[in-house]
C-alpha cells in the first residue's frame, strides 16, 4: 500500500522519521515530498496527492473554492526560530521591532546600536546583515509574516502575510533545508527556520521578546505554552504573538490536509482506511518522536479535537476508522 | 520507382510487399509530421494556459518589476533582467576560451593527440549534468566569490548574478567552441596561403583572414551557446540567490526566468500565479526558439556556401 | 626599422599562439576540478550499502541511494521506448525526402525542440500527463525525458543516413529488394553506429536532467517499480541533498554525483567504442 503526500518542509524531519518507522511497522509506504506548504495545498486541490502538509491553514475563501470539504488534522507544534551565523556563536536576544526592521532592511549591520543595546555582553562584529528568506511557497513564511504583521504595522502595510511575499531585502532558498543550509555557511546571515533545523545543525537561535516583555528561548516547552489557547473544532488557529507569559511568540501548528469524503478520486476504500489509520497513529503513538526532534507534541485537548476530525473522514459516507 | 518481385497470379495492389511498402512510407511520414505537431502543441498549450495572465496584465507584464503573490501582481522584468545579465555575462566570459579552443583545434593542431585530447575534454564538459555543475558551484565557486567580495568590501553574498554567470560560462564553452571550430577548419587554404605568401605571420593570418572569414560560423556558435544559457535552470537556481527583486548589479542576488519557474511552479496556489509562471515559460520558449532558428539558419547558409 | 617591426610581429605571433594554448588548456581546469572534487568527496560514500539501501530519515547516518538509481534507470527506459523508434522513423523520412516541404518544417521543429529549455518541457509534461492522470508518476517523468531525447535521435539518424552513399541504396533496389526493406535491412544497419551514438548521447543527456522531473516524477522516499507512482532519481536526490544543511546528506550527494558522472562518462566511452567498432567505412 502506497500513500503519497506533499507539502510543508517545517515538519519534514519529524514526518520522515514517522513514516520510516511506520513503514517498518506496517509495510505501508508513505512517500512525503517536502515541496513547501503552498505546494501541499495546491497538489491536494489538484488531487494529485493523497494528503497535503501545511503550516499555513487554509483560509475560509480557499476552503469555499475547494472542490470538496477539506479537513485540517494537526500533527504537532513547532517553533520558528531566528538563526544566524556569527563568529563566536553568540546567544542573541531580539525584540519584535528589531526583527521586523531587520527584515524590512532598516537595520543593516550586526553592530547596530539597537542590537548591541539589548545584547550588551556579546561582541558583535561590524558585519552586514544578510537576510535569508524562502524562495518557495512556505507555511513557515506564512507563520513568520503573520507574526511580523501582528507586531509591526509597517510590515503589515508594506508586505503583509502570506506563503510567498514580496520581500524588501534578502535572498531566497528553497525549503527550510535550503535556508538553514545557506545560513550555516554564510557568515553574517540571518533567517527564519523551524527549530529542529537549527538544533540539528548546531546553529545558534535567538531568544525573542514576547508580548509579556520576556525574552523566551524556543523549545518544546515554550511552544506548548503558546499553544494553550482555546482551539476551535476545526483546529485552524494562529498562535503567534501569544499572550502567555512564558510562551514563545513565533510558534504554530502544522496540519495534514485531507478531503473529508475520500471516494472523490475513485480510489479504493482500503487506501482511505490506510490513510485514516496512519493519521491516527501519527497523532497517538507517533507523538513520541516529536520531542527528540525538537517539536512539541499535541496537547491532550488538541488530541481530543483531532480524534473527532479523523473519525469524520468518510468513504462513501461511512467512517474510515472501524 | 522500385521494382517488386511478384509471384505469379497475384494482383499488384494486394501483394503483401505493396502493403508493407505503403505502411512503411506512411509510418515514416507520420513520424516526421508528429514532430511538427508536437512542437505546435507545446506552443499552443503554453499559450492557452498563459491567457489568464495575459488578460490580467497585458503588456505591463514585461515592464513591471513587481512579483508579489500576496497582492497577485506579477511582472517579469526582474527575471528578464536576471536571465539576460547572466547569459550575456556568461557569453562574455566564455568567449576567449571557446575561441582559443576553436583556433587551437581548427588551426594550430588540426590532428594529433593534443587535438583529440582537447576535443574529448570539450565533449566531456558538455556531457556533465547541470545539477553537478550547480552542486560544485555551490561548494567551490560561492566561497571563492564570497572571499573576493569580502576583500573588495562589498556585501559577501557569495551567490548572485556573477556566480551564476561564472558557472554558466563553463557550461557553454563547448557549444560556442564546436561550431567555431568547424568553420575555422573549413576556411579554404588558398585564402590563407595568399596571405602567407604576402609575408603574414600565423597570428596575422588567423586574426585578419581566418576569423573574419569564419565570422558567421562564430556568430552561430555564440547564438547557440546563448540559447543554451538562456534556458539553463538547475545550475543557475542553486547559485543565483533566488531574490525576486530587480538585480542592481553583478554582485546582487537575482532570479532568472527558468529558476523562478523551478522555485514556484509546484506551489503556486492562485491560478493567476500559475498562469504568470506559464507565461514566463512561453516567453522563454519563444526567445530560445528565435535564437536557435537564427543560429541554425546561419549555419545552413555557411554549409551551403562551403 | 623594418627589422624592428618584423620582430614585433614575430613576438605578437608567438604571444598569440601562447595565449591560445594557455586559454585552451585553462578551459580544462573546471572539468578537472569538478571531477577531482566529485571523486574526492564521493568515493568515501561508495560502498555496497550505498547501492542497495534506502535513504535514512533526516539526520540519521547510513542509508543509500538504491531507490534513486532504480528510478533513474526506469525513467531513462520509459523515455527511450517511444522516442527511439519515433526518432529513427522521423530521421529516416528526413534523410530520404530532402526536398519535401514536410522535411523542411520537421527539420525546423527538431531544431527548435532541441533548443527548448528543459524546464518548459517539464511544464508541458505536467500539463499533458500529470494533470490528466491525476498524479505524479514515473510515466510522466519518462515522457518529459522522452520529448527531450527525440530531437537528438532524429538528428543523429538523419545525419548518419545522409552520409551513406546513394550507391548502396541503388544497388539494393536494382537487385529487386523493395524500398522499405532496403531501408530497414540495408541502410539502417549500415548507419547503426551513428544512430547508436545518437541514442547514447541523448540517454546520457537526459539521465542527468533535473528540471523536468521536479513536477513530473516528483521523488519518492521509498523504492518504487510502479510506473504510475512517483519515483526518485539521482539528479533530484543530488538537488535536494546539496541544498540541505546536513553534512551527512552532502556526503550522500557527492556519492550520488560520483555515480551519475561515472554513468555519463561510461556512456561516452561506450559511444566512442561503438563508433570505432561498428562504423561501416565507405
Amino acid at each position: 500500500m502506497d500513500l503519497l503526500g506533499a507539502g510543508a518542509t517545517f515538519p519534514y524531519p519529524l514526518y520522515s522519521k514517522m513514516f520510516y518507522v511506520y513503514w517498518q511497522k506496517t509495510g505501508v509506504k508513505i512517500n512525503y515530498q517536502a515541496i513547501g506548504s503552498g505546494g501541499g495545498q495546491r497538489q491536494l486541490l489538484n488531487m494529485t496527492v493523497d494528503f497535503g502538509g501545511t503550516d499555513a491553514f487554509m483560509s475560509a475563501e480557499a476552503l469555499e473554492k475547494a472542490p470538496a470539504k477539506i479537513l485540517h488534522i494537526p500533527t504537532c507544534l513547532g517553533a520558528i526560530v531566528l538563526t544566524y551565523t556569527l563568529p563566536g556563536n553568540p546567544r542573541l536576544r531580539l525584540t519584535p521591532s528589531l526583527i521586523s526592521d531587520i527584515f524590512l532592511g532598516k537595520v543593516t549591520k550586526w553592530n547596530d546600536k539597537r542590537i548591541t543595546d539589548i545584547n550588551p555582553n556579546e561582541n558583535l562584529p561590524d558585519m552586514n546583515i544578510m537576510v535569508v528568506h524562502r524562495s518557495d511557497g512556505s507555511g513557515t513564511t506564512f507563520v513568520f509574516t503573520d507574526y511580523l504583521s501582528k507586531v509591526s504595522k509597517e510590515w503589515e502595510k508594506k508586505v503583509g502575510r502570506g506563503k510567498a511575499v514580496n520581500w524588501p531585502v534578502g535572498l531566497g532558498s528553497k525549503g527550510n533545508t535550503g535556508v538553514a543550509g545557506f545560513i550555516k555557511y554564510s557568515p553574517g546571515a540571518i533567517g527564519y527556520v523551524e527549530l529542529g533545523y537549527a538544533v540539528l545543525n548546531r546553529m545558534p537561535v535567538a531568544a525573542i521578546q514576547n508580548k509579556a516583555m520576556r525574552f523566551i528561548n524556543p523549545g518544546a516547552t515554550s511552544t506548548s505554552i503558546a499553544a494553550r489557547v482555546f482551539l476551535p473544532d476545526d483546529t485552524r488557529i494562529s498562535i503567534t504573538n501569544t499572550k502567555a507569559i512564558e510562551g514563545y511568540p513565533i510558534a504554530g501548528f502544522t496540519w495534514i490536509l485531507v478531503f473529508e469524503e475520500q471516494a472523490y478520486r475513485g480510489g479504493p476504500e482500503k487506501k482511505a482506511k490506510a490513510l485514516a489509520k496512519a493519521l491516527w497513529w501519527m497523532t497517538h503513538e507517533g507523538q513520541k518522536y516529536a520531542e527528540p526532534l525538537h517539536y512539541a507534541p499535541l496537547s491532550p485537548e488538541a488530541i481530543i479535537k483531532t480524534e473527532k476530525i479523523i473519525k469524520s473522514i468518510t468513504y462513501n459516507g461511512h467512517s474510515c476508522l472501524e | 520507382m522500385d521494382t517488386l518481385v511478384l509471384s505469379k497470379g497475384k494482383m499488384l495492389s494486394t501483394h503483401p510487399g505493396v502493403r508493407a511498402e505503403a505502411t512503411f512510407q506512411k509510418t515514416i511520414f507520420l513520424s516526421a509530421l508528429a514532430i511538427i505537431v508536437l512542437l505546435v502543441a507545446i506552443f499552443l498549450s503554453l499559450l492557452i494556459h498563459s491567457v489568464p495572465s495575459l488578460k490580467a496584465f497585458g503588456l505591463s507584464f514585461f515592464f513591471s518589476k513587481t512579483w508579489d503573490p500576496v497582492s497577485a501582481t506579477f511582472g517579469v522584468l526582474p527575471f528578464l533582467v536576471g536571465t539576460l545579465l547572466t547569459s550575456f555575462l556568461a557569453l562574455l566570459i566564455c568567449l576567449p576560451f571557446s575561441l582559443a579552443i576553436s583556433i587551437f583545434i581548427g588551426e594550430y593542431f588540426k590532428k594529433g593527440a593534443l587535438s583529440s585530447f582537447l576535443k574529448t575534454v570539450t565533449e566531456l564538459l558538455a556531457g556533465i549534468p547541470s545539477i553537478i555543475y550547480g552542486f560544485w558551484a555551490l561548494f567551490v565557486l560561492v566561497p571563492i566569490v564570497r572571499n573576493f567580495q569580502t576583500k573588495i568590501g562589498i556585501f559577501p553574498y557569495g551567490v548572485g548574478i556573477l556566480t551564476a554567470s561564472m558557472i554558466l560560462s563553463v557550461m557553454i564553452i563547448p557549444y560556442a567552441a564546436s561550431i567555431a571550430r568547424e568553420v575555422i577548419s573549413l576556411v579554404p587554404s588558398d585564402v590563407k596561403e595568399a596571405a602567407y605568401s604576402l609575408g603574414s605571420t600565423r597570428q596575422e593570418v588567423i586574426t585578419k583572414v581566418v576569423l573574419p572569414y569564419a565570422r558567421s560560423g562564430i556568430v552561430a556558435g555564440i547564438l547557440l551557446a546563448l540559447g543554451r544559457a538562456l534556458g539553463e535552470t538547475m545550475a543557475v537556481t542553486m547559485v543565483i540567490g533566488n531574490s525576486n527583486r530587480l538585480p542592481k548589479g553583478f554582485f546582487s542576488p537575482g532570479n532568472s526566468m527558468a529558476s523562478v519557474i523551478a522555485n514556484e511552479f509546484t506551489e503556486a496556489t492562485a491560478s493567476l500565479h500559475i498562469s504568470s509562471l506559464i507565461e514566463i515559460a512561453l516567453l522563454l520558449f519563444l526567445v530560445t526558439m528565435i535564437i536557435n532558428i537564427i543560429g541554425k539558419y546561419i549555419i545552413k547558409k555557411i554549409s551551403v556556401e562551403a | 626599422m623594418a627589422l624592428h617591426r618584423l620582430r614585433l610581429r614575430i613576438w605578437k605571433d608567438r604571444g598569440f599562439k601562447a595565449i591560445v594554448i594557455l586559454f585552451s588548456f585553462l578551459s580544462i581546469v573546471p572539468l578537472l576540478l569538478i571531477l577531482f572534487y566529485i571523486i574526492k568527496n564521493g568515493i568515501l560514500s561508495i560502498s555496497w550499502e550505498f547501492f542497495v539501501e534506502l535513504p535514512r530519515p533526516v539526520g540519521e547516518k547510513g542509508g543509500g541511494i538504491s531507490n534513486a538509481i532504480v528510478g533513474s534507470l526506469l525513467l531513462v527506459i520509459i523515455a527511450g521506448l517511444p522516442s527511439i523508434p519515433l526518432g529513427i522513423a522521423a530521421g529516416i523520412y528526413l534523410s530520404e525526402n530532402k526536398k519535401s516541404r514536410i522535411t523542411y518544417w520537421s527539420g525546423l521543429a527538431v531544431d527548435v525542440l532541441q533548443g527548448t529549455p528543459s524546464i518548459v518541457i517539464g511544464i508541458i509534461a505536467y500539463l499533458w500527463v500529470v494533470v490528466p492522470m491525476g498524479g505524479f508518476s514515473a510515466f510522466a517523468g519518462g515522457i518529459a525525458l522522452g520529448i527531450m531525447m527525440l530531437p537528438m535521435i532524429v538528428k543523429a539518424t538523419e545525419e548518419t543516413l545522409s552520409l551513406i552513399p546513394g550507391s548502396l541504396k541503388e544497388a539494393s533496389l536494382a537487385l529487386g529488394v523493395p524500398y522499405y526493406r532496403t531501408i530497414l535491412r540495408v541502410i539502417l544497419p549500415a548507419g547503426v553506429s551513428g544512430i547508436m551514438t545518437g541514442v547514447l548521447i541523448s540517454t546520457a543527456r537526459v539521465a542527468g536532467e533535473t528540471a523536468p522531473l521536479l513536477f513530473t516524477a516528483f521523488g519518492n522516499a521509498f523504492m518504487n517499480w510502479n510506473l504510475t507512482n512517483p519515483v526518485h532519481s539521482l539528479p533530484l536526490l543530488i538537488y535536494n541533498y546539496a541544498t540541505s544543511p546536513y553534512p551527512e546528506w552532502h556526503r550522500v550527494a557527492w556519492g550520488a554525483s560520483c555515480v551519475l558522472v561515472v554513468f555519463v562518462l561510461t556512456l561516452n566511452l561506450v559511444m566512442r567504442t561503438v563508433i570505432r567498432r561498428w562504423k561501416v567505412q565507405f
